[in-house]
């Protein structure tokens, strides 16, 4: 090692965080050729087929396995009873109230089942299709029961019960009133009080998350260690809830969860196929794969939303909100899972949005049906919260005659307000919600759409056209860990990172955050070159394998650049400082007189005299030359833990064609700003933004997870469970204002969730907007042709869908959901 | 999504398919672009004992002119349709319908032949045979016969043909004088099957319509010819009342399935929406 005159790196690259870098990660990732869980093989690998429950509710007086277990290349069948004892529960982490009522959710049913498409049996095969023949052998004898689906119903007195064993088919009570807590006013005598109240009743319709790559696990057997790989979000708190539910000592598992193919929620779960995989590699001792079918994962990987809404708001004559009050109904489905009692907690704090209300009150039950347990799905909480507040302000503004953006204007917060403490107790961090809203009116070309609306309205044209506003904020950046604590959410909210210098100068960076399509590496590459100087090139991002990253919270809640970059920022400052130390020694001065600029130590006021990171990692593998009394590693790693959730905001607006004649809704324009605070890449946050308007877009259009009236899922398939593509969604003119948030070092607030929360009010106040003068007050999401021209023509909110598939695929479905049913239908059509 | 086991052929001449057929045993599929056939057996909803794979039959492929029709080999693609000059020229119908099946990829796999034999009557390719008199050449182990479209499509995904048989053509009559073609779909996403279509042949004649066929998509389980609108288009004047008038009897005789994307009364009122614009476009006006 020696110090050169000149040091080697002179030139201080250009500022990487605002680059709209193109992702390091995604040409991998887009060609497949990468390790996806299921493009894993190894040596005398087993594979697992699930057998699963084709009834709503029955108990299972029977299992014969035998023609199963004798069929070719099938190792060994289990069912529940193989695993009673060993299975445990599927963990629920959050407990939202001390009195919440936790049926137990085994990974395989062993008496009962309590929805479709849960696990009776596991066939372990040679090869993937000899389980697969081996499922049609199994034969179960079912003893149907009642069927619970309604929560209206469900909640009823004498109703029928999803668990015997447990006494209402109510599994907690949350309430939330700012009277009680200190935040508010009294929230009953603010509704006594007021000139003007409206009431709606809102449904939060079922969604299921349809990440791309289907869910897959492989569990290899080393003695009494286990590794999995699995297609999850969540590797650290997997391996964590493994060892807790199997008995495998925490140390003895590691988890790793390779490149992953989408989430979107649905991947935040310690799932019962995941449980399975490990108590059969257990018991065999043989490595085993299982990888999900579309079907199955349809069917089976947990739903979100799923709430009735009963929305009380309150107001004055003048258009000054008195109070807000929520009662919400929020299916559980068939048993509690990871986090889904927690999901509408999440949004608890959330519907007074951006609006100044004097009195608050949220009140919500946690309902069982037989039918998929929900769970956290992009938004989780926030969306509904959103849905509810931004639809009830166009109600109250309809109700005032009051132009629906002025109702916002007058109640919102104003810039020189923040930082705002709300109702809900929650203090916002910065944001300028007029300066967001006036560039979004610039963008779609406001006045233009309000003189065309006219034009068609006077016309009485068959298509009609609407204004649908969403000014909306979310809570990011999850979370507080003391803030979680005070929820009883059973982790904390910390996140971290650890920087490796390598001897030739390169950077390791170790992240806690484990993505599944965000572009992490290429962020946090970005992030690393700004900070420590070197070229964005140098940098490499480990993450996923909890041997490899050992301490994380994982993706989810708009959360990883928010609390794990900034984790990953701390982590390289600590580099700088350890370095600092080398560099004045091989410099021979004083710490204090060395400036770190574009990746070098200079001397202040020493012209020449300088050190690059490069330089001092090198030196520091040799160790030849230290400091004395310094060990010899300038690696350092760091847990970052948010003092405060941040607050992204912004105002989506969307224009919508109507054509009355048909009821198909079209989308004019969609014009959205964004303030997600500090960019750090361009790119990706506009990826994220249009991925998340597509799924916002979505559930008002297109998505609806529907049960017939036995409890099974006619939306099976991608032919009836509507997921729309590029060539069904408008272009998006979109745009950003930055506010940074004072909370993290970076100043970024999220955006993962943001478009998918703001857009859904916006599409369906937009909607109403072109149709509501023709006496339309409401139509239920998804907005389909048939409920639009319902809504039209009958009055109503367009009532329910028929409830059969489609006759798509040769009539592909059972008897029970098929919409024609003919001999043939049931093979498939005769050609 | 592993199918259940099964035998295959994939014979090269029509012949050979025949054999393969006879050959194949109780349950026999033939696979042509698959794009329907493989979901299902995917699926397990159907497990044939003989999968018949027509793809390397060259003879099935093409199409060529026959003095007063166009002769479509049943293995031609609906890419090659949608590039194919003679269809474009003598029959837009057929290459309006084709362009919205599916998608691209779907397109290039999917063959007009299989979607006729399929017989799904949300498929889009049916109605549009009926609507256009198409006539079916059907090679069986007895020789070659010909069913006109009227007869072909039998019930839901039935047709004319029997055990044993193969559709290898379909001849499309060129149309004499001013004809106007329009397919109008109706659908909820760009790559779903129609919720309800309507395909519009319209002959125009000294301001009147001399002649209108009209092929509904999705009103039944076959695809139907919506008569009593056909009827009173006949000789009607070529004006928007005229054409609104009639279309308003366009869900006469059909029977609609009820499903999630629609229920049987509100096919009925698109039925007769969709039937005024397609005929409407297809008369020019």
């Amino acid at each position: 090692m020696t110090v050169t005159e000149e040091p080697a790196v002179t030139q201080a690259p250009p500022r990487e965080v605002g680059r709209p870098r193109r992702r390091k990660e995604d040409a991998r990732l887009i060609t497949g050729r990468t390790t996806w869980t299921d493009n894993m093989v190894l040596p005398g690998m087993l594979h697992l087929a699930v057998v699963r429950s084709p009834v709503a509710h029955a108990r299972i007086t029977g299992i014969d396995v035998s023609a199963a277990r004798s069929a070719p290349g099938v190792v060994a069948v289990f069912t529940g009873r193989d695993f009673a004892d060993e299975q445990g529960s599927i963990p629920c982490a959050w407990p939202v109230t001390p009195d919440m009522v936790n049926p137990g959710h085994p990974s395989i049913a062993v008496e009962t089942v309590n929805h479709v498409g849960e696990a009776v049996a596991v066939i372990v095969a040679r090869s993937r299709t000899a389980a697969a023949d081996a499922v049609e052998l199994v034969d179960v004898d079912y003893d149907l029961l009642p069927v619970v689906l309604d929560m209206e119903q469900a909640l009823a007195d004498g109703a029928d019960r999803v668990h015997d064993h447990i006494g209402s088919n109510e599994s907690y009570r949350f309430v939330f009133d700012a009277g009680e807590a200190g935040t508010g006013a009294d929230t009953e005598q603010a509704f006594a009080d007021a000139e003007v109240v409206v009431s709606r009743r809102f449904v939060q319709q079922r969604l299921i998350p349809a990440f791309m790559e289907p869910r897959a696990v492989v569990v290899q057997p080393q003695g009494d260690n286990y590794t999995m790989w699995s297609a999850t979000q969540v590797p650290h708190i997997l391996r964590l809830m493994l060892a807790m539910i199997t008995g495998v000592p925490e140390h003895k598992l590691r988890v790793v969860a390779p490149d992953v193919g989408g989430g979107f929620g649905g991947k935040l779960q310690v799932t019962p196929e995941e449980v399975l995989s490990l108590l059969v590699a257990r018991r065999l001792g043989k490595p085993v794969k299982w990888a999900e079918t579309r079907s199955e994962s349809l069917m089976s990987a947990h739903h979100g939303r799923d709430q009735i809404q009963y929305i009380d708001i309150a107001a004055d004559r003048e258009g000054n909100v008195k109070g807000l009050r929520c009662r919400i109904l929020a299916d559980m489905g068939a048993y509690l899972r990871l986090v889904s009692p927690g999901v509408p907690v999440l949004g608890a704090f959330m519907f007074a949005g951006i609006y100044k209300f004097p009195a608050y009150r949220f009140d919500c039950s946690g309902v069982f049906t037989n039918k998929t347990p929900t769970d956290a799905y992009r938004g989780a909480g926030r969306p509904e919260a959103t849905f509810a507040v931004e639809r009830i302000m166009d109600e109250l503004a309809v109700e005032l005659g009051m132009d629906p953006l002025e109702l916002r204007r007058k109640n919102w917060i104003r810039p020189e307000e923040f930082p705002f403490t709300t109702v809900a107790g929650l203090e916002y961090d910065s944001g300028n919600y007029d300066a967001a809203t006036q560039q979004a009116l610039e963008l779609i070309g406001y006045d233009e759409l309000r003189a065309e609306q006219q034009r068609r309205r006077e016309a009485n044209d068959p298509v009609q056209l609407g204004i649908g506003f969403s000014t909306f904020t979310e809570m990011c950046g999850l979370a507080p860990s003391r803030v979680l604590g005070s929820l009883s959410y059973g982790a904390g909210g910390w996140e971290h990172a650890a920087i490796r210098m390598l001897p030739t100068g390169k950077v390791e960076v170790v992240t806690g955050s484990s993505p599944h399509g965000q572009g992490h590496e290429t962020a946090w590459s970005q992030l690393v070159a700004d900070t420590l100087g070197v070229p964005f090139e140098d940098v490499e991002v480990l993450h996923g394998d909890t041997s490899v990253a050992p301490r994380g919270l994982d993706t989810y809640g708009s959360r990883s650049l928010v609390v794990g970059g900034a984790a990953v920022v701390r982590a390289a400052e600590k580099v700088i400082a350890k370095a600092r130390k080398v560099a004045a020694h091989l410099l021979e001065a004083s710490e204090e007189d060395l400036d770190y600029s574009g990746g070098t130590f200079s001397v202040r006021g020493t012209p020449g005299a300088g050190v690059s990171i490069q330089e001092i990692a090198l030196a520091t593998f040799a160790a030849h030359n230290f400091p004395e009394g310094v060990e010899p590693s300038i690696d350092a790693d760091a847990t970052f833990d948010p003092v405060n959730f941040s607050f992204p905001h912004g105002t989506h607006i969307c224009a919508m064609e109507v054509d009355t004649e048909t009821g198909m809704v079209k989308i004019r324009k969609y014009a959205c700003v964004d303030d997600v605070g500090t960019i750090v890449n361009p790119l990706i946050v506009e990826g994220q933004v249009h991925g998340g308007l597509a799924q916002g877009i979505a559930q008002a259009l297109y998505e609806e997870a529907v049960y017939d009236a036995d409890g099974n899922l006619t939306t099976g398939t991608f032919v009836d469970y509507l997921v729309p593509s590029a060539a069904d969604l408008p272009h998006f003119d979109t745009g950003n204002t930055v506010h940074e948030a004072p909370g993290n070092p970076i100043g970024a607030k999220g955006v993962g969730e943001a478009g998918c929360i703001a857009s859904t009010p916006a599409v369906v106040n937009a909607a109403l907007d072109a149709v509501r003068h023709l006496g339309v007050r409401d139509i239920r999401m998804p907005l389909t042709p048939e409920r639009v021209w319902r809504a039209l023509h009958d009055g109503g909110d367009g009532g329910d869908r028929a409830t059969a598939g489609t006759n798509a695929y040769g009539g592909a479905q059972t008897e029970t959901t098929a919409g024609v049913s003919t001999p043939q239908s049931a093979l498939g059509g005769d050609r | 999504m592993i199918p259940a086991a099964f035998e295959y052929a994939r014979p090269t001449t029509v012949d050979e398919a025949l054999q393969a057929i006879a050959d194949g045993g109780e349950d026999v599929k033939i696979l042509a672009g698959g794009q329907s056939l493989i979901p299902v057996m995917r699926l397990r909803l159907a497990a044939p004992e003989t999968v018949v794979d027509l793809s390397r039959i060259e003879e099935l492929r093409g199409v060529r002119d026959d003095g007063d029709a166009l002769v479509i080999g049943a293995m031609t693609t609906h890419h090659d349709v949608l590039t194919d000059p003679l269809i474009a020229q003598h029959a837009p119908l057929i290459a309006a319908a084709t362009e919205t099946v599916a998608d691209r990829q779907v397109r290039a796999r999917g063959t007009f032949g299989g979607a006729l034999a399929h017989a799904d009557p949300a498929g889009d390719l049916p109605a549009v045979a009926l609507a256009l008199d198409a006539e079916f050449v059907i090679a069986g182990p007895g020789g070659r016969r010909t069913v006109p479209a009227a007869d072909f499509f039998v019930d839901y995904l039935t047709t004319a043909l029997e055990e044993g048989e193969l559709l290898v053509e379909i001849r499309v009559p060129k149309l004499a004088g001013q004809w106007g073609m329009h397919y109008e779909k109706f659908n909820r996403v760009a790559q779903a099957w129609s919720i309800v279509a309507v395909a519009a042949v319209v002959r125009r004649d000294d301001g009147h319509i001399a002649e209108a066929r009209i092929g509904l998509t999705n009103m039944g389980p076959t695809p139907l010819r919506a008569r009593a609108a056909e009827s009173a288009l006949a000789g009607a004047e070529a004006s928007a009342e005229a054409i609104a008038a009639a279309a308003r009897s366009a869900a006469e005789g059909t029977s609609p399935s009820s499903d999630l994307n629609a229920q049987a009364d509100y096919r009925e009122h698109l039925a007769q929406v969709l039937t005024r614009r397609a005929v409407t476009a297809a008369a020019g006006l």
